[in-house]
């Protein structure tokens, strides 16, 4: 009998709409898998199993009633519990939101709740999505399927790590600076950052509100496409949500799949290979390049020379932003609240007792560099500063863009490494997002596909970026490379991951 | 520590203090706007209903809340700036003010900072003996309301000495339009009066606009008052206080006055003016210190990343020009000219807005605002129950008649309550 769990999602779906599966099987068989693997991997902060059941069943059941139902329709899938959801805790990886259980949800839910796919439960993140490594969680860290001594990435380590071990066969993720992109290199997944504005961002517990973006996790780029066709479109309740229909991203994804790219211009973008990159890193993104050379693209250097100021303009802009986001933390109204211990009770020493207590060190840090930042007499020599470099990357992107009509690069450093490695040392931490932070200061979208194993048996990502509001390029490129790929492995990627130790 | 109701000095018979200074002063004035619905959400904007019940995830500055524009409130803010003969900026974007204060849901208010909806206009203010008094006005600037405090225990109603706070979030994120006056000078004796006007005039403008129920009672409309003195009109401006929420046209000219006699007794000893805020007594008639203010306060302001700038149609707000009013004082001036042999006292309540049929806005000009943003385009109205709030902490502060959303976090403890008390805290109330 088929292991559901090993389906893709596009494989689910089809099952289920020819009734061959039940939703109701489909989702036992997940949470079954998340039961049997949770203790060695902790992907999950909450798992809601009986909603889950319950959504499943009344799929189930309007199905068999014979309900044109949404194509993913009984498909379950794992939430970043970033993303708030009405009726589950959503703690953003935070004590100080630990027990919090949200009023209303956020667009994104919503819709896929109107779609019909269980809510299997909440994923594991670093607190607040500050992190690369999901060790900044003030839960646990969560394990890599690859290797349970490793980092799964972060901040969505959780969703990547589900995804990856068969715990669900969609997720959401987001992404401020690569936090859908890195952990799904390092984990053997394929994650996309949409356009900024592509997906609504109402309900995102937000970190850096003009970085932040909301997208797909999956184990095949197909599934990706059709999960950010249901997210995706315009918002009304998102200010900054781009009103325009979304391209065809499921088409362009099963155009892709042929291999055929002739005439497409891939650039490389010379400023984000070589020094600093794993060798196993560079010998598979040059491979990779000769397979879409081979199925017809050209390949051209590109040149982006304002991205050396990237991370620097990043880690004043993110902190910034996030500085004034998260000061509503403050137990006034929701969430933990912690009175001084001695002294007076007023709300200022309640405030700060709650923030001090309720945050961890990453968050203190940069709600410190934020507050440093905007400060009146140095605004202008920081965030000043950094929304010009933001201005120049742009440029270098649209300067790039009139050469190639995608751009590639690896999609991070290294592979996965080991947990406790980075810990102690932010900036080591914070480079792991050097290639993938671009595409976050343009607003651009970006795609990671697993490109193979580096020399040390862990796998590499691929990272496409495309025009904004171009991301059906990055689904044709990212399709075209993995059927390639899986061509000359015989099989997905995740195939060559070691079985986990199942409890019981 | 100043008390309230004492003095802190003796005062400067007024004649003399005007007779050795020359006053400048500015006015903020914030007006509540009459919109349906909030600035950036669409929780209804309501007055005197039960504590907590007109609220949105945004009002409340819930975790992942985003705010919408409310286009009917751009347009009122044109109006104003229109009004007050201000350029309306080709665009303008909303900024976030940093500071924690339980009342401020976001622990920032969305407001305009160095790009404002209008800005560089001016406004003829009639005195009492029908001469005309000219008033620059530096901006006209959208923002939102904070919530109201209510504080309990102690003798005053003031956070100080109160036994816990509560905090109703209906009036969070009520739109305001705060309309700032450059340094006001040459009114020499006459600055009560002047102050007074002026904000009556604005009152009588923000009605005949139809953009606000500006009641000055209920606090739609609230002046601050900032006041310095200096030795001639030649001498550098001296240092300023600041008298907030100064709630009754007489209160103006009261606080005005008292700050004038005030500030000279303490520049006649040789003293210094201390830059503060200072509060307005209406029982006793005196200003009392507030916090300590000074022009490094900082707010950390910065372009609101969540809100796309707006940009007003040039044929929109031509048409909106097109579809103001008459001003009061310009009808006034009409009916006085027309040779109707009108008192002032007769011209004035004549104008009463509301029983005239010019001071409403054209339907199309009201449709093309409504359409635009607000309300429909931004999602339903929310309901309590649909925010799922319902339950436990709004049931439970529907009880206490005034609380935050979760029963504990909405009573801030003030300055002096013990922390022993927390267990009959959280059974009070009333």
């Amino acid at each position: 009998m088929t292991d559901l769990t090993r389906l893709t999602a596009a494989e689910l779906a089809d099952r289920l709409t020819s009734r061959e599966v039940s939703s109701v099987e489909a989702t036992r068989a997940h949470l079954d898998r998340i039961a049997a693997v949770e203790p060695a991997l902790h992907s999950f902060l909450y798992v809601n199993g009986d909603e889950a059941l319950a959504t499943a069943r009344d799929i189930d059941s309007r199905r068999a009633a014979g309900e044109q139902l949404h194509a993913l329709a009984g498909v379950p899938i794992a939430i970043k519990d970033i993303v708030v959801t009405k009726g589950m805790p959503t703690t953003a990886g935070s004590k100080i939101l630990e027990g919090w259980i949200p009023p209303y949800d956020a667009t994104i839910t919503t819709r896929i709740r109107a779609a019909g796919l269980p809510i299997l439960g909440k994923t594991n993140m670093d607190e607040f999505a500050m992190g690369s490594s999901t060790e900044h969680s003030a839960f646990g860290n969560t394990h890599n399927p690859w290797d349970l001594d490793r980092i799964p990435g972060g901040s969505g380590g959780g969703s990547a790590a589900a995804v990856a071990a068969y715990e669900a066969p969609l997720a959401i993720g987001t992404d401020t600076g690569g936090s859908i992109r890195q952990p799904a290199a390092v984990t053997g997944t394929v994650g996309v950052k949409p356009t900024y504005g592509g997906v609504s961002r109402y309900g995102l517990i937000a970190l850096a509100s003009s970085l932040d973006q909301a997208g797909p996790v999956t184990r095949t780029v197909l599934d990706s496409a059709l999960l950010h066709e249901l997210i995706g479109g315009h918002d009304p309740r998102d200010s900054t949500s781009i009103d325009e229909p979304l391209p065809g991203l499921v088409a362009a994804a099963r155009q892709g799949r042929s291999g055929d790219l002739t005439g497409l211009r891939v650039g490389v973008i010379s400023e984000l290979t070589g020094e600093g990159y794993q060798p196993g890193v560079r010998a598979r993104f040059a491979e990779s390049l000769e397979v879409l050379r081979g199925a017809g693209a050209e390949i051209v250097e590109v040149s982006c020379p304002n991205f050396k100021y990237a991370l620097g303009a990043y880690y004043l802009i993110l902190p910034s932003e996030a500085s004034s986001n998260l000061a509503k933390f403050d137990g006034m109204r929701f969430g933990l609240r912690v009175e001084p211990s001695e002294g007076n009770v007023t709300a200022e020493r309640v405030m700060g007792a709650t923030r001090g207590a309720g945050f961890g060190d990453e968050v203190k840090r940069r709600i410190i560099l934020g507050t440093y930042a905007l400060s009146a007499g140095y605004y202008d020599a920081y965030y000043g500063s950094a929304q010009k470099v933001r201005t120049l990357i742009q440029r270098d992107f649209a300067a790039a863009f009139a050469q190639a009509d995608v751009l590639v690069s690896p999609t991070a450093p290294t592979t996965a490494f080991k947990l406790g490695e980075k810990l102690d040392d932010p900036l080591a931490m914070y480079l792991n997002d050097v290639a993938t932070i671009p595409a976050n200061l343009a607003g651009i979208p970006g795609l990671s596909v697993p490109n193979g194993l580096s020399d040390d048996g862990l796998p590499v990502g691929f990272q496409v970026l495309a025009p904004a509001k171009a991301d059906d390029r990055l689904y044709r490129v990212g399709a075209a490379l993995e059927a390639l790929l899986e061509a000359q492995w015989g099989g997905p990627i995740l195939a060559k991951a070691p079985e986990l130790e199942v409890a019981r | 520590m100043t008390t309230n109701g004492t003095r802190e000095v003796d005062l400067v018979d007024y004649d003399d203090a005007v007779a050795r200074y020359d006053p400048v002063f500015g006015i903020e004035v914030h007006v509540e706007l009459g919109t349906r619905t909030k600035m950036f959400c669409p929780s209804v904007a309501v007055f005197g209903e039960e504590p907590n019940t007109a609220v949105s995830p945004v009002s409340l500055g819930l975790p992942g809340a985003l705010p919408v524009v409310n286009g009917t409130a751009v347009e009122y803010a044109i109006r104003i700036g229109l009004a007050l003969n201000c350029s309306i900026a080709e665009t303008c974007r909303f900024a976030r003010k940093n500071y924690f204060y339980p009342d401020v849901p976001k622990n920032f208010q969305t407001s305009q900072f160095d790009e404002p909806i209008a800005y560089d206009g001016w406004l003829d203010v009639e005195l009492d003996d029908g001469s005309v008094f000219r008033v620059e006005i530096e901006r006209a600037h959208m923002e939102e309301d904070a919530g109201k405090n209510t504080h309990v225990g102690g003798a005053t109603g003031r956070i100080q000495g109160a036994e816990y706070s509560l905090i109703d979030y209906n009036r969070a994120g009520i739109p305001l339009v705060e309309v700032v006056t450059r340094p006001i000078t040459g009114a020499g004796e006459r600055t009560p009066e002047v102050a007074r006007a002026y904000v009556q005039t604005l009152r009588d403008i923000f009605r005949a606009l139809d953009v606000s129920e500006a009641r000055m009672e209920r606090g739609n409309v609230r002046a601050d008052v900032n006041l310095s003195l200096r030795a001639t009109p030649d001498s550098p401006l001296g240092t300023r206080t600041e008298t907030k929420n100064v709630n009754s046209f007489r209160s103006v000219e009261r606080a005005v006055r008292y700050e004038i006699s005030r500030q000279a007794a303490i520049l006649d000893a040789g003293g210094t003016i201390t830059q503060e805020t200072r509060h307005w007594h209406e029982d006793t008639g005196i200003t009392t210190a507030g916090r300590i203010k000074s022009d490094s306060d900082d707010y950390r302001y910065f372009p609101e990343p969540d809100l796309a700038p707006v940009s007003p149609d040039r044929a929109w707000v031509e048409q909106i020009r097109a579809a103001l009013p008459e001003m009061p004082a310009a009808r006034r001036r009409r009916l006085r000219a027309t040779g109707a042999s009108l008192t002032p006292r007769c011209a004035t309540s004549s104008t009463r807005p509301r029983s005239t049929s010019s001071s409403r806005p054209s339907p199309r000009a009201r449709a093309r605002g409504d359409g635009r943003l607000d309300d429909v385009d931004r999602g339903r109205v929310d309901d309590v129950a649909h925010l799922g709030v319902s339950e436990a902490p709004v049931a439970r502060s529907r009880r206490r008649r005034a609380a935050g959303i979760s029963g504990n976090a909405a009573r801030i403890c003030s300055t002096h309550a013990r922390s022993g008390e927390t267990g009959a805290r959280s059974g009070s109330g009333k």
